[in-house]
């Protein structure tokens, strides 16, 4: 394994799986079924006492 | 209810997994290249695993938490190199387990200290800083001269260290104690064997104490070889370039 | 759920748990008998103590059992008790952490201070005051908080009858086997994880029973989505646990003895260390302490957080970003440039979801800023998150290569812990400990809010001279390093540079003493809350602690 191997996996397949994952975050948060139930749960910690 | 049951508890389970997954990436690309890429630790000459005395010092000198304070990393910079010497190579440190690299220069680098003073001036300074370095903040360790050196085990932590990866020979951990005994007492018959078995090792009665084994002796001959067994006329960095 | 069955009767894991101690404690007296140094005979002799008194403690509360009465909340008989005594080690090794602190600041200005002795010199108590203010006090604010959010917030009583316990009881043991090993001279001399690896692994044991705990709670809750605090505390568990292990790797001289070699050497075991020693402040000391925030600054504000959907985002891109930004505290060294680069890349982008959390914790109290000048504990809340934003801006500045080369071993990165340390983990503990005593201790309010007032300004000055005396130290330092006469030639010995530094390390100390002076205050107020008592204040200034009626909606 030589260091271009490494920095050739980084700057493609890396590249890759740093997108695939920041998208897949923003869709989580950002679908629109998944709205009603992060407002129930932003009010969470309102409720129980 | 038992199928929701079965949902909810497998959303936390795929929750830790998730988080497992994701934080484990950033370790393994980053540590795991270290112990393959052969570009990681430059190829010199004259390293050599420590003597049983200097590793029985290194020992104290982590038990003394003397990292805290002192660094042992020379980084390529004009002051640095000017200040300390040659920057440090990661094969000087390839035989340190645990690194004794350093975070904080409360005091100065020792990666090159070795060779600097005299053992009779690490002796005084050791002893009391400030009968040396009038403005020195470090605290004084009188105890190391009236301290045995502890020798039963030596064999056994030699040993420890071959467990992993220390090239060790039989021969050295069978002679240890005698090793250490000998590194610290110029006269003995076994000073010869100690410089035959670890090039470069300094033979003397470092703490000018000759009843007596102390810590002291240790210490002082783990500092005097800090950073003195690269031979750099041999080393070519362009031959290392990473 | 079941309620009833929870609360402990004479199960199986009772008798599991007293065999386990039985074991422990043969365990511990043969260590006595065949300990190779002091230390691990000493360390024997307190583990054979803590399993006769846990077995002691298991036969006591089985004849107790009858006179605990259930306190219902909801329907739910939360596991308080655990939390009370969580909230207590809090104060009490917050004390002793912030105390030792002051110690060592005043050796490096002072140093006879030191006196010379084995136990007492700055190389042996540094790690007991990072190891107590981190892991026993940090440490104890974590669990207790946790436990306490898990619960609300999943409205599920807290899994296990013991198993809290045996977290707590055994974390304490941990701490206290770190510390005294430092003392006597046993450390690893990793920093952030010298404790020797018998320490290691009964941590390790620990923090397994701990994942349990909060996991098994998860899995009862009565809520379909897992709150996002939540989320952040089990981050930080189960990246703790991964960094633990694998950093604590390392061979025993004997099984019987305290030394041990590490498995790695030189540039592997920095960076393994480092990358250890990065994310303990990443997830110990952030994605954990974020995990309070999400909870305490909406609670003591009575409002939803900011934005959820932020805060997911926040998680992710926080967990995913810091793993990797270890090698920023290994820049120019022997570690290869490619690591070196990727450290310092990962760190900077590290800012966003930083700053993304930040707004989010602070803009949950838009609408209600009035509630800064009427509620100290909110003001302490608020204030922490704004020093976590000013150091994780300072942070990803000085992991430039450029910045680095001249903040590197010097005080400047002293004062750039601290001001994540005292203002952002400090401040958001107090501001949770604040809430947390009169809630458990069913008071309705604290002793005194005006002492909560006297605390954070006390404790504010502190810091304030604490930073600033340790950037002007560390510049100072680096720039006299690098200083070169008209000749040519390096301008300043070494220890010309160590003179320089005495004024400030002197403001440094007040600066703790100040801190320290400011947490006893909040000891004296918790004691006197939890002893009943209500001071007489002018109480059209000062609200009571919030309790809110109705759900509120914001945002």
């Amino acid at each position: 394994m030589s260091y271009e191997n490494v920095a050739e996996f980084a700057a493609t397949y890396g590249l890759l799986y740093l997108m695939v994952l920041f998208a897949g975050v923003l869709l989580y948060a950002f679908w629109p079924r998944n709205k009603k139930k992060f407002e129930e749960a932003a009010r969470r910690p309102l409720e129980e006492d | 209810m038992a199928f929701k049951h079965a949902v909810i508890e497998k959303n936390s389970m795929l929750l830790t997994v998730l988080t497992l997954l994701v934080v484990s990436v950033g370790g393994l690309i980053e540590i795991a290249p270290l112990f393959y890429l052969e570009s990681t630790i430059e190829k010199v000459k004259g390293m050599r695993p420590y003597s049983p005395l200097e590793l029985a010092g290194r020992n104290i000198y982590i038990r003394e938490g003397c990292y805290n304070c002192h660094s042992q990393m020379i980084r390529p910079l004009r002051d640095e190199e000017e200040r300390y010497g040659h920057y440090s190579l990661a094969a000087e440190s390839m035989y340190d387990h645990p690194f004794q690299w350093g975070s904080k220069r409360t005091g100065p680098d020792l990666a090159r200290v070795g060779g600097r003073y005299s053992n009779d001036w690490h002796v005084a300074h050791m002893i009391n800083p400030r009968s040396v370095v009038p403005e020195s903040i470090m605290p004084g360790y009188p105890f190391l001269a009236e301290t045995p050196l502890r020798v039963v085990d030596v064999g056994a932590h030699l040993r420890a260290n071959r467990g992993v990866g220390v090239p060790y020979s039989d021969e050295m951990v069978e002679m240890a104690e005698q090793d250490l005994a000998a590194q610290a007492d110029p006269d003995s018959d076994g000073a010869d064997a100690v410089l035959e078995r670890y090039p470069g090792a300094i033979v003397a009665n470092f703490d000018g104490n000759a009843a007596e084994l102390t810590e002291l002796d240790a210490v002082i001959a783990y500092l005097q070889m800090l950073g003195t067994l690269v031979d750099f006329e041999a080393y070519e960095p362009e031959a290392n370039y990473r | 759920m079941n309620n009833a069955s929870e609360v402990s009767g004479t199960s199986p894991m009772t008798y599991g748990l007293g065999l386990v101690l039985g074991l422990g404690g043969l365990m511990g007296l043969f260590l006595v008998a065949n300990a190779q140094d002091g230390v691990m005979a000493g360390h024997g002799y307190l583990f054979v103590a803590f399993c006769t008194l846990g077995i002691f403690w298991m036969v006591k509360r089985h004849f107790d059992e009858a006179g605990t009465p259930a306190i219902l909340e909801n329907g739910v008989n939360y596991n308080d008790a655990v939390i009370r005594a969580g909230c207590i080690a809090s104060l009490f090794w917050g004390i002793v952490g912030f105390l030792a602190g002051l110690v060592i600041a005043l050796q490096l200005a002072f140093p006879v201070l030191n006196l010379d002795l084995p136990w007492t010199t700055f190389g042996r108590l540094r790690p007991v005051h990072t190891s107590a203010v981190i892991f026993a006090f940090g440490g104890n604010v974590l669990i207790a908080t946790s436990f306490h959010v898990v619960q609300r917030t999943c409205r599920a009583r807290l899994a296990g009858d013991w198993a809290p316990w045996v977290v707590f009881w055994g974390y304490q043991l941990f701490i206290v086997m770190a510390a005294s090993g430092y003392i006597f001279g046993v450390t690893q001399s990793k920093e952030y994880a010298e404790p020797e690896w018998y320490v290691d692994l009964w941590l390790t044991i620990i923090w397994v029973v701990y994942l349990l705990v909060f996991l098994g709670t998860l899995a009862k809750r009565r809520e379909p989505h897992i709150y996002v605090a939540n989320w952040f505390y089990l981050a930080f568990i189960v990246t703790i646990a991964m960094l633990h292990i694998v950093n604590n790797l390392a061979l025993p001289v004997s099984l019987t003895g305290a030394k041990s070699y590490s498995l790695f050497a030189g540039v592997q075991d920095a960076l393994t260390q480092w990358w250890y020693g990065h994310n303990a402040v990443g997830f110990f000391l952030t994605a954990g302490f974020l995990g309070i925030m999400y909870y305490f600054v909406p609670k003591q504000a009575n409002r939803p957080v900011y934005s959820y959907r932020l805060s997911i985002v926040h998680f992710w891109s926080l967990i995913f970003l810091y793993i990797w930004a270890g090698p920023h505290h290994l820049h120019y060294t022997a570690l290869p440039d490619w690591a070196q680069t990727l450290g310092m890349t990962f760190s900077i982008m590290l800012w966003m979801p930083s700053w993304g959390g930040m707004i989010n914790g602070l803009m949950t109290l838009s609408g209600a800023w009035d509630k800064l000048r009427t509620d100290p504990v909110l003001r302490m809340l608020a204030v922490s998150v704004a020093f976590y934003g000013m150091s994780t801006f300072e942070g990803p500045v000085m992991s430039i290569k450029a910045v680095n080369s001249l903040s590197h071993y010097t005080d400047w990165t002293v004062g750039h812990v601290h001001s994540g340390a005292l203002g952002w983990v400090g401040f958001v503990s107090f501001g949770a400990i604040y809430y947390l005593v009169p809630k458990l201790w069913q008071r309705s309010r604290l002793y005194s809010l005006g002492l909560v007032s006297l605390h954070f300004w006390v404790a504010t000055i502190g810091i304030v001279l604490y930073i600033t005396a340790m950037w002007i130290s560390g510049i100072l330092q680096g720039l006299m390093w690098r200083a070169y006469d008209s000749l040519g030639f390096l301008e300043y010995s070494f220890v010309e540079t160590v003179e320089a530094m005495h004024p400030f390390y002197v403001i440094r100390a007040l600066g703790g003493a100040l801190f320290l002076l400011g947490a006893l205050i909040m000891v004296y107020n918790c004691w006197r809350t939890m002893r009943g008592d209500l001071k007489d204040e002018k109480s059209a200034l000062i609200p009571t602690q919030s309790r809110p009626a109705t759900a509120a909606t914001a945002g």
